[in-house]
């Protein structure tokens, strides 16, 4: 009875399957045309998934174990039955081939099933609390089904009543293997899962690569769309790297935004862009809501929308866009290489450029960037006044040097002075031949690329070029990581390739090279914050602790540390559009940083400097590691009197 | 009030950005624009003399109008009779305009002399317009200290607004780059009395003493906050015009504005 059934509704659920392939495909075509190496992807798919995405799940041993033996079995097992059940090939050891495989399969399942006894919030319920119990339905029932073909068991074994409840059991896992694989199940993020890592964006990731700067907007091209206003205007690949998406709500956990109870939870935007590609609501959402400011997370169900339809205000609020500080935290942690970021950048794109519906004060800021250079709108004549007393080299006299220091707006900061300040005593203490723009200097387009104005952001960029392009010089040194990643990984689109360095790298090469001649820092316990554009941004976690570590510090590591460091809040315009949540990122920061009870916190930004400062006292101190460094320096003019008078004239300290 | 049915013109000029002296939409036009976009919705006409190339006054369309008619002018011209001539044939209800330009002679004169020369009241430092009908309006105007007087002007006319009226909303590229120019060749008339001066930069202007004798603190904030008001004011009412006149030119001889 089963051996002409099985056939039956193997070869169904396969035909079935792959008209769901044809209409999901054909939902990913809505998207916009994008550059991608359709074969290479294909055939370098096997590696990225076993390698890069196995790298990124392996961070959970349990589950990167269940997963393995799950999804390894169910591959196996479905190839396998295909041939034993489908094909009716009654071999021997095909038939123990199944069954090792499904067996595999089944002891996966099972821990999977044990994790979701008390399931955390970052995981979605709804039909993935299905998903274990299917997943042992079809590798229990194909079990054994397939006990006679190996001969364990005689055929015909077991009855009627067996026959049913196996038939049942087969029924309910190819349904949910085969059809939830293309129909929208929770199983379409093996078949879309695949086929993003294929057709990644980004395919420099893969294999130890590291690609985040933001891809340009051509903006030359009048009938490309400026950002993405519907779904359809996101390219092809990214609509299906939505559809990857596991809900495993890793991004949830890891996105400071959510967590300050700001409206952003980075896995219901990919689904509500799920949503939006498919069409329909998000009423079948079973994960954790936007938060919202009452604390009962905004009200699942009332949102919907289709391809062809605006997406704010109909499937996302804008403020939700505007929550993100753009840490990439939640990149950094989604097993299946989901591009947040870029997808919410470009939907800010559209806000910016097209509706001109920046919030607070950003359109103050934008504007302020386009007349005077500088997001403050302070007067750009003022941009040396740090440094009046420095006599520093400027590049338009000195044309060639070694170090071409980018100051940054930090210029206009008189916090952020000290730590310049401190990094150009320690850069003539080490005698290096450096120098800086000067009045020529202009924002780095950062934060007018991430509030989405992607114009403002080409503008500086192309004049930065252009000036850059008049001068000779070996390396760019800056302590800003924004300016840093933005010089090193989004100039290049515009013809700007330059060697830069954050100023903690820098540094410790000059320490290294013994340039340097530091003594020890004294006193407080220190932890050091990784900013994320010089972390995530760069893979640069190293250099910092090295410079630390020649000073004599012990940094006191937060749990949160590495890969892992929460954002300050002062990335990705956030402090400008100022979205309100329960509580401020950087106080949530500055709790991670006592925990560790350091009296003093190391950092290499002007923005956390900026943000962390901000934290009401009593809390610990907040330095620059060039001010750390500055003020570990061995004076040059200690030794006796007389020798002074040979000497060079002492520098201005 | 019914858009589509007002008619409305808000005229703009090329700003400059006052830390960078660099060219921007000028802050109290846009606002003009702004308020004439409340109004009139998609029907707002903006209207512009001088150069059509100034990328600049891509900041106005920025805000969402789809097209700005620029009466061609070399700098130096006089904008105030090609204006005149464009504004009496519109058939326009309310012309909008800045209080006064951020670069050019920046005078703040030239809504008065449109308004002598069109023959049409003037509302100076118009905040809002509450209603239109029946050939009235009915505006609050804005007074220092945040006061705001209610007025009924006939329409037509024009108005200046300044920082009293609504912000300006975000330019955006997109419509900043798709929005029309729409060029008119219009007669040139050189601005005599400006082509022979000679223009030196504006000093500050001294301020008046202010002698506090507050007693409280709340007196003090408000003499901080309060504008010069001279305090030493009167009402004239129920005189004939040469009695207002001259009670009028014995304060200007008393403060000595005339010899
Ligand atoms: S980039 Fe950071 S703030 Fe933005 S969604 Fe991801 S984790 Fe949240
Ligand atoms: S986006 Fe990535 S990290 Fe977030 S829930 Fe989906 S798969 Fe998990």
């Amino acid at each position: 009875m089963l051996n002409t059934l099985l056939p039956i509704l193997l070869f169904a659920a396969l035909g079935l399957a792959l008209i769901g392939v044809l209409r999901r495909v054909s939902l990913w075509r809505n998207g916009r045309a994008a550059k991608v190496d359709l074969l290479g992807g294909l055939l370098a798919m096997p590696k990225r998934y076993m390698v890069d995405l196995h790298h990124v799940v392996a961070r959970d041993k349990y589950i990167a174990n269940t997963h393995v033996a799950t999804a390894g079995g169910a591959v196996a097992s479905i190839i396998l039955a295909i041939l034993v059940h489908g094909f009716g090939l009654h071999n021997r050891v095909l038939g123990y081939a199944l069954l090792l495989m499904s067996a595999v399969m089944f002891v996966g399942a099972i821990f999977m099933y044990l994790r979701r006894r008390h399931p955390p919030s970052r995981l979605s319920k709804g039909p993935w609390m299905r998903l274990p119990k299917s997943l042992l339905a079809f590798s229990g029932s194909f079990f054994v089904v397939t006990l006679p073909v190996a001969g364990v068991l005689p055929a015909n074994f077991g009855g009627w009543l067996l026959a049913i409840i196996l038939g049942i059991g087969l029924l309910w896992g190819v349904c949910e293997l085969f059809l939830g694989m293309t129909w929208g199940g929770p199983m379409k993020h093996a078949f879309a899962g695949a086929l993003h890592l294929a057709w990644h964006r980004r395919p420099e990731r893969f294999g130890g690569g590291r690609s985040t700067g933001l891809k340009p907007l051509d903006l030359t091209d009048r009938t490309a769309p400026l950002g993405v206003e519907k779904p359809k205007d996101f390219t092809w690949n990214q609509l299906l790297g939505f559809d990857a998406c596991v809900q495993c709500g890793k991004c949830e956990a890891a996105c400071p935004a959510f967590a300050a109870g700001q409206p952003l939870n980075p896995k219901k935007l990919i689904q509500d862009m799920v949503v939006g590609l498919a069409g329909g609501t998000d009423a079948n959402f079973a994960g954790s809501p936007y938060p919202s400011l009452d604390g009962m997370g905004k009200p699942i169900g009332e949102h919907g929308g289709n391809p062809h339809q605006p997406i704010v205000n109909g499937l996302v609020d804008a403020d939700t866009l505007w929550s993100c500080t753009t840490c990439r935290a939640c990149v950094e942690e989604c097993p299946m290489m989901i591009e947040h970021v870029d997808a919410i950048v470009d939907m800010r794109r559209h806000l910016t450029l097209e509706k001109g519906a920046t919030p607070n004060k950003g359109a103050e800021v934008l504007e302020n960037l386009i007349a005077t250079d500088n997001p403050g709108g302070f007067a750009p004549g003022g941009r040396m006044n740090w440094a009046a007393d420095l006599n520093l080299e400027v590049m338009s006299h000195k044309k060639t040097v070694d170090v071409l220091f980018w100051v940054g707006d930090g210029a206009f900061d008189m916090r952020n002075q000290r730590t310049l300040r401190a990094f150009v005593k320690v850069l003539k203490a080490a005698r290096v031949d450096f120098a800086v723009l000067g009045l020529e200097e202009r924002d780095s387009g950062d934060v007018a690329r991430r509030l989405g104005d992607e114009a403002t952001f080409q503008m500086l960029a192309r004049r930065n070029i252009q000036t850059l392009a008049q001068y000779d010089f070996k390396r760019i040194v800056t302590c800003d990581p924004h300016s840093f990643h933005v010089l090193k990984n989004e100039y290049g689109a515009f013809e700007g390739h330059y060697v830069v360095q954050h100023h903690s790298t820098y540094l410790a090469e000059l320490i290294a090279d013994g340039a340097l001649n530091v003594g020890q820092h004294k006193g407080t316990s220190v932890t050091y914050h990784d900013p994320c554009y010089l972390g995530r941004y760069n893979g640069e976690y190293q250099a910092p602790r090295d410079v630390l570590r020649a000073l004599g510090i012990e940094v006191k590591e937060m749990v949160r540390s590495g890969f892992r460091s929460r954002c300050c809040g002062g990335g990705g315009g956030a402090p400008i559009t100022d979205i309100p949540g329960k509580q401020r990122i950087p106080d949530m920061r500055m709790d991670d940083i006592r925990e560790t009870g350091a009296e003093l916190v190391a950092v290499g930004c002007p923005q956390c400097t900026a943000m962390l400062e901000g934290v009401v006292e009593p809390r610990p101190m907040i330095k620059d590691i060039a001010e750390l460094v500055a003020d570990a320096l061995f004076e040059e003019t200690a030794p006796a009197k007389p020798a002074a008078a040979r000497r060079e004239p002492a520098e201005a300290h | 009030m019914d858009k589509s049915a007002l008619h409305v013109i808000s005229l703009v000029s090329v700003g400059a950005h006052p830390t960078s002296g660099r060219p921007r939409r000028a802050e109290q036009d846009a606002r003009a624009v702004e308020l004439g976009l409340q109004l009139a919705g998609d029907n707002l006409h903006v209207l512009h003399a001088g150069d059509a190339e100034e990328p600049a006054l891509r900041g106005y369309l920025g805000m969402g109008v789809d097209e700005l008619h620029v009466l061609a002018q070399p700098p130096g011209a006089d904008a105030l009779p090609g204006l005149a001539d464009y504004i009496r044939e519109s058939g326009v209800q309310l012309v909008l305009t800045g209080s006064q330009a951020e670069t050019g002679e920046g005078s703040g004169m030239l809504p008065y002399l449109l308004a002598e020369k069109l023959g049409w009241p003037l509302v100076v430092g118009m905040a809002e317009v509450e209603s239109m009908s029946n050939g009235t309006a009915q505006v609050l105007q804005a007074l220092p200290r945040g006061q705001r007087r209610r007025l009924k002007v006939r329409l037509p006319f024009l108005a200046t607004v300044d920082n009293s009226a609504p912000k300006p909303r975000q330019s955006a590229y997109g419509p900043a780059q798709r929005g029309l120019l729409d060029v008119e060749e219009i007669d040139v008339v050189i601005d005599e009395v400006f082509a022979g001066a000679e223009l030196t930069p504006a000093k500050p202007r001294p301020k008046r003493l202010k002698v506090i004798k507050a007693k409280s603190g709340a007196d003090r904030m408000k003499a901080a906050t309060a504008k010069a008001s001279g305090g030493g004011g009167q009402v004239l009412k129920g005189v004939t015009a040469q009695e207002g006149a001259a009670a009028i030119l014995k304060l200007l001889v008393e403060e000595g504005v005339v010899r």
